[in-house]
C-alpha cells in the first residue's frame, strides 16, 4: 500500500469523480459516447506506455505527436493504395521504429540530452510532413474504417488492443530482465553500468520501442475516421507524458508503473465530457487538466522531502 | 594520546618564544569533533602566526579536512575555543568566518567558469545587490590591480574556463587578497601543478607572507613542506601528534609522526599459504585514466592491499581492470590467458568483480531492492530465459542476508532504507553472486561503523580463504596492514612498491610518499 500510494490515490480520485458524475451527471453513462471516448484514447493509452518506459529510464520523448502525424499520414497514403491492413499496420510500426531508432541512436550512441533531440525531431518529422504534404488530409477507401467491421465492433476491438498492450508492457517491466535494468538505468545509470548492464543500449532499445508503440497507435487512430488528418499528433506528447506523470512515474527517472499511467490518463481524458454533461464551459478542460498534473507534481515534491528529512 | 599532551605544551612554547610579540591570527583550543559516531578530531590545539606558513600534514583521514572547515565556520566544532585574531569568536559561520579574513583556496578552485576573470572577482569582493548598475570599467580595473598586486599576468577579460587550473588559483588567491583576508587556507595546492607552475605559486605564497598574512598549507608532499612552511603540525587519527619548527624535523620524522601508532583493531588472520595466480598484469596503462605500467600478480587466497594517497590513480587503476576505461596498453591474463577486458560485462564474464568507491553512489541502486540488487550481475545466470523467477532470486536474497548478516526487515527492502555498512554489504552479495575468481574491493569499509567493518573484514578473510583473489583499495592504513598479505604501493597512477605483508607503517607511507629508496637504503 505505501509503495503503491500514488496508483491507489489517483483510482480513489478517479472513482470518486465517476461516482460524483453518476449522481451529479447520470447522462455520462449513457454507453455509445462512453465507448467512442474509450476507442478514442486508446491509441493514447498506447503512446502513454511508450512514453512511460522512456520516462521510468530517465529520458524524454516530445517527438511522439510529430511521429504519430507521420506514421498517420503513411498509413493512409498506403492504405488508399489498396494495401492489405496487416501490411499497413506492419509499415506503420516500420516507420515509428525508424523514427525511434534516429532518437535513439542520438541519445544512446552521441550521448546527447533527450529533450533536445527530440525537440529537434519533434520540428523535422512536422514541418518536413507540412512541407511534402501542404497539410493534405488522406481520404481513405472503403474498409479501412474501423477495420470494416461495425462502428463497436472496432472500437471494442481497438479497446481491447490498447489493453493488450498495457497488460503485456506491464507485465514485462516486472518480469523481463529487460524491465527491470530499464528501472535500473533510470535510478542510476552509473552504477547499472558497474553491475555489468549497458545503459546505452537499454535506452537505444526504449527509443525504438516508443516508435514502434506511437507507429502502433497512429494506426489504431487511422481506423476511427474516413480521413486522415495530417495534424492528428499534435499535442500527444503533452498529453502522454501529463499522464505518466499524473500516473506518479518519477520524471526523474527510476519509478512508477504503467497501471498508474493507465489510471492517470484516465482521469485526465475523462475531465472534458464530464464538463460536458455537467454543464461547465469546455474552456475549464485545460485548466482542470493543469490542475491535476499541478496536485500530482507537489505531492511528489511534498513526499520527496518528507523521505528526505 | 598522553605523549600528545606533552607535545603540545612543548610546541606553544616555541611558538612564544619565537613570535613573543606577536598575537595568533587563529587559535583553536581543545577543539574537537565527532559526526555521527566517529571522532574526526579529538582535542587539537593548533595556532597560527601572522607572516608564518604553517603546513598540515597527515594521512588520509587524519582529520585535516575537518580541521579546516572548522576554521573556515564550514562546521561548528562539538567542543573547544576559536579564536581570531585574539578574539574568542563563538558562532564560526563561512561569512563570518570571510568578514574576519579568513579565505580558503580548493585543490579544485571554485570558479564560475563561464564568466570571466574580473566578473568572478566582483562576485566575490563587491557587495551584493540586486538592482545596482555595474561599473564595467571599475570592475575591470579593480580585477587588473588585484591581480598584478600578486604578479598574475591574467587577463581580466579572460573567460575562467580557458584559464589553466593554476591560473585560476592564482584568481582564487587574487579573491583573498582582495578580501583582504589575514588567513589563507591552502588545500592541496600544488597537487596538479607542474614544478614550474609551484616555483610561481610559491613566490606568490612568500609575497603573502612579507605582508603578515598567515598561511595555512596542506599538501603530500614532503620537499614543499621544506621549501615553504616555517611551521608542521602533523595530525593522526583525529589527533595532533605536534607542532614542529620546520628546521626541527626531517622527511623520516615526519612520516614517522605520521604513522607512529599501533594497529589497535584485530584483524582475522590469513589462513593457508596463496594458491595459484589468478591475475596476472604486464605493464597495462590506460591514457583516459592516467594510469601506466602496471605490473602486478594476485593470487587465489590472497588478499593484496592497494595503497596510496588520495589521487594516487588506485580507483583509476581498478577501473581499467574492471574496463571501465579499458586499457589501451600492457597485457591482462587471468589463469595464465591473455585477455582483453573492452567493458564491464566483459571483466564479469572473465570472472572479475568490482566493489565500487562510494557504494552511496554507484554501488547499490537505492530504489531497488536488495533482492533485485544482488541479482544484477547474474541476471543471465539466475533467469536464462529473461523471466523474472522471484521465488528463486527472494531465496538467494535471504540466503544472502544470513551469510553476511545483513540486517534489514526484509529482502523486498528498498537498499537505500539500510545503513552504510548493510548497503555495503548489499553491495557485496551481488559480487559473491557472481562467483568471481577475482574480486575487487575499493575502500570497502569507508563510512561503515566499527562493528560493520569488522564483519566485512571477516567476510573478506573467508573468501580468500575460498580461493578467491582479492585486491582491496584502502586509504585506511591499519585496514591495509591488517588485511593484506601482500601491499602494492601506487604513486602517480602506477605501482612503485610492492611490500609484502609483515611491513610496517612506515614503509607503506614512505613508499607512498615516494621516499621508498632512502627508505629501503637506511
Amino acid at each position: 500500500m505505501k509503495r503503491h500510494f500514488r496508483e491507489v490515490s489517483i483510482a480513489v480520485a478517479l472513482g470518486l469523480l465517476l461516482l460524483f458524475l453518476a449522481v451529479a451527471a447520470p447522462t455520462f453513462y449513457q454507453p455509445q459516447p462512453l465507448l467512442s471516448l474509450l476507442a478514442r484514447e486508446a491509441p493514447a493509452l498506447v503512446v502513454a506506455c511508450g512514453i512511460a518506459l522512456v520516462i521510468i529510464g530517465r529520458e524524454i520523448d516530445i517527438s511522439v505527436g510529430s511521429q504519430f502525424s507521420v506514421c498517420s499520414v503513411c498509413a493512409g497514403l498506403l492504405a488508399s493504395m489498396h494495401w492489405p491492413p496487416a501490411l499497413v499496420l506492419t509499415a506503420s510500426i516500420a516507420v515509428g521504429a525508424l523514427m525511434g531508432t534516429v532518437n535513439g541512436a542520438l541519445v544512446a550512441g552521441l550521448r546527447l540530452p533527450s529533450i533536445v533531440v527530440t525537440l529537434a525531431t519533434m520540428v523535422t518529422w512536422r514541418e518536413g510532413l507540412r512541407w511534402l504534404r501542404q497539410g493534405v488530409w488522406v481520404d481513405l477507401p472503403d474498409g479501412v474504417q474501423w477495420f470494416g467491421l461495425s462502428q463497436a465492433a472496432g472500437q471494442w476491438t481497438l479497446i481491447l488492443l490498447a489493453l493488450l498492450v498495457l497488460v503485456m508492457m506491464a507485465l514485462a517491466m516486472k518480469h523481463l530482465s529487460a524491465g527491470r535494468f530499464v528501472y535500473a538505468v533510470g535510478s542510476d545509470a552509473e552504477a547499472a553500468r558497474l553491475a555489468g548492464v549497458r545503459p546505452q543500449l537499454i535506452t537505444f532499445l526504449t527509443f525504438v520501442w516508443m516508435g514502434a508503440l506511437v507507429g502502433l497507435a497512429a494506426m489504431m487512430n487511422v481506423t476511427q475516421s474516413p480521413q486522415v488528418d495530417p495534424n492528428s499528433g499534435t499535442g500527444l506528447e503533452l498529453k502522454v507524458i501529463a499522464a505518466a506523470v499524473v500516473g506518479g512515474v518519477a520524471i526523474s527517472g527510476g519509478r512508477g508503473n504503467l497501471w498508474g499511467v493507465f489510471v492517470g490518463l484516465l482521469l485526465l481524458a475523462c475531465v472534458s465530457p464530464a464538463l460536458t454533461h455537467l454543464h461547465i464551459e469546455a474552456y475549464w478542460e485545460k485548466a482542470i487538466q493543469g490542475a491535476i498534473i499541478l496536485l500530482a507534481v507537489v505531492a511528489d515534491g511534498l513526499r520527496s522531502r518528507k523521505e528526505k528529512r | 594520546m598522553v605523549p600528545r599532551l606533552s607535545h603540545r605544551g612543548q610546541n606553544s612554547e616555541t611558538g612564544s618564544l619565537k613570535n613573543v610579540a606577536e598575537r595568533p591570527l587563529v587559535q583553536l583550543q581543545h577543539v574537537s569533533k565527532s559526526y555521527g559516531g566517529v571522532r574526526a578530531l579529538k582535542d587539537i590545539s593548533f595556532d597560527l602566526l601572522p607572516g608564518e606558513v604553517h603546513a598540515l600534514l597527515g594521512e588520509n583521514g587524519a582529520g585535516k579536512s575537518t580541521l579546516i572547515k572548522i576554521i573556515t565556520g564550514a562546521h561548528p566544532p562539538d567542543d573547544g575555543v576559536i579564536e581570531i585574531a585574539g578574539h574568542p569568536v563563538r558562532h564560526l559561520t563561512p561569512a563570518i568566518a570571510r568578514s574576519l579574513g579568513i579565505a580558503c583556496i580548493y585543490q579544485q578552485p571554485a570558479l564560475f567558469p563561464d564568466l570571466t576573470v574580473a566578473e568572478n572577482i566582483a562576485l566575490r569582493l563587491e557587495p551584493a545587490a540586486a538592482v545596482r548598475r555595474v561599473d564595467w570599467l571599475a570592475r575591470r580595473a579593480s580585477a587588473r590591480q588585484l591581480l598584478q598586486r600578486i604578479g598574475a599576468e591574467i587577463s581580466p577579460d579572460a573567460e575562467v574556463r580557458s584559464l589553466s587550473m593554476p591560473e585560476q588559483q592564482l584568481v582564487e588567491i587574487a579573491c583573498a587578497v582582495g578580501a583582504g583576508a589575514r588567513v589563507v587556507v591552502m588545500d592541496e595546492p600544488t597537487a596538479s601543478l607542474t614544478q614550474k607552475e609551484v616555483q610561481l605559486l610559491f613566490g606568490v605564497v612568500r609575497e603573502l607572507q612579507l605582508g603578515g598574512v598567515g598561511i595555512i598549507y596542506i599538501s603530500h608532499r614532503l620537499e614543499e613542506i621544506f621549501a615553504i612552511a616555517n611551521r608542521v603540525t602533523v595530525l593522526r587519527d583525529g589527533a595532533s601528534v605536534g607542532s614542529y619548527p620546520v628546521g626541527a624535523v626531517n622527511e623520516a620524522s615526519l612520516i614517522r609522526l605520521m604513522v607512529g601508532r599501533e594497529v589497535s583493531t584485530i584483524y582475522p588472520p590469513a589462513e593457508g599459504a596463496p594458491g595459484e595466480v589468478v591475475l596476472s598484469l604486464r605493464g597495462i596503462g590506460c591514457t583516459a585514466a592516467d594510469v601506466s605500467k602496471v605490473t602486478l600478480d594476485v593470487r587465489a587466497g590472497e588478499v593484496v592491499g592497494l595503497a596510496g594517497l588520495v589521487g594516487a590513480g588506485r580507483t583509476e587503476f581498478a577501473r581499467v581492470l574492471f574496463g571501465i576505461t579499458p586499457a589501451d596498453t600492457g597485457e591482462i591474463l587471468m589463469h595464465g590467458r591473455s585477455l582483453s577486458i573492452r567493458s564491464p560485462q566483459e571483466a564479469i564474464a572473465n570472472g572479475i568483480s568490482y566493489v565500487p568507491e562510494d557504494r552511496r553512489r554507484h554501488g547499490v541502486i537505492l530504489d531497488m531492492t536488495i533482492a533485485a540488487n544482488m541479482t544484477m550481475a547474474i541476471h543471465r545466470k539466475l533467469f536464462p530465459c529473461t523471466w523474472l523467477r522471484f521465488a528463486a532470486e527472494h531465496r538467494l536474497a535471504l540466503d544472502y542476508i544470513r551469510d553476511l548478516d545483513i540486517r534489514t526487515e526484509g529482502a523486498e527492502t528498498p537498499a537505500g532504507f539500510l545503513s552504510g555498512g548493510n548497503q555495503q554489504k548489499v553491495a557485496l552479495a551481488r559480487w559473491l553472486a557472481t562467483r568471481p575468481k577475482l574480486l575487487i574491493l575499493d575502500e570497502p569499509t569507508q563510512g561503515v561503523d566499527v562493528g560493520a567493518k569488522a564483519e566485512i573484514h571477516k567476510i573478506i578473510r573467508r573468501l580468500a580463504k575460498e580461493g578467491v583473489a582479492v585486491l582491496m583499495i584502502s586509504s585506511d592504513l591499519p585496514e591495509i596492514l591488517g588485511m593484506s598479505d601482500r601491499i602494492a604501493v601506487m604513486r602517480s597512477g602506477t605501482i612503485t612498491t610492492v611490500l609484502d605483508g609483515k611491513s610496517d607503517a612506515h614503509d607503506v607511507m614512505a613508499a607512498a610518499l615516494g621516499q621508498a629508496e632512502k627508505g629501503r637504503a637506511s
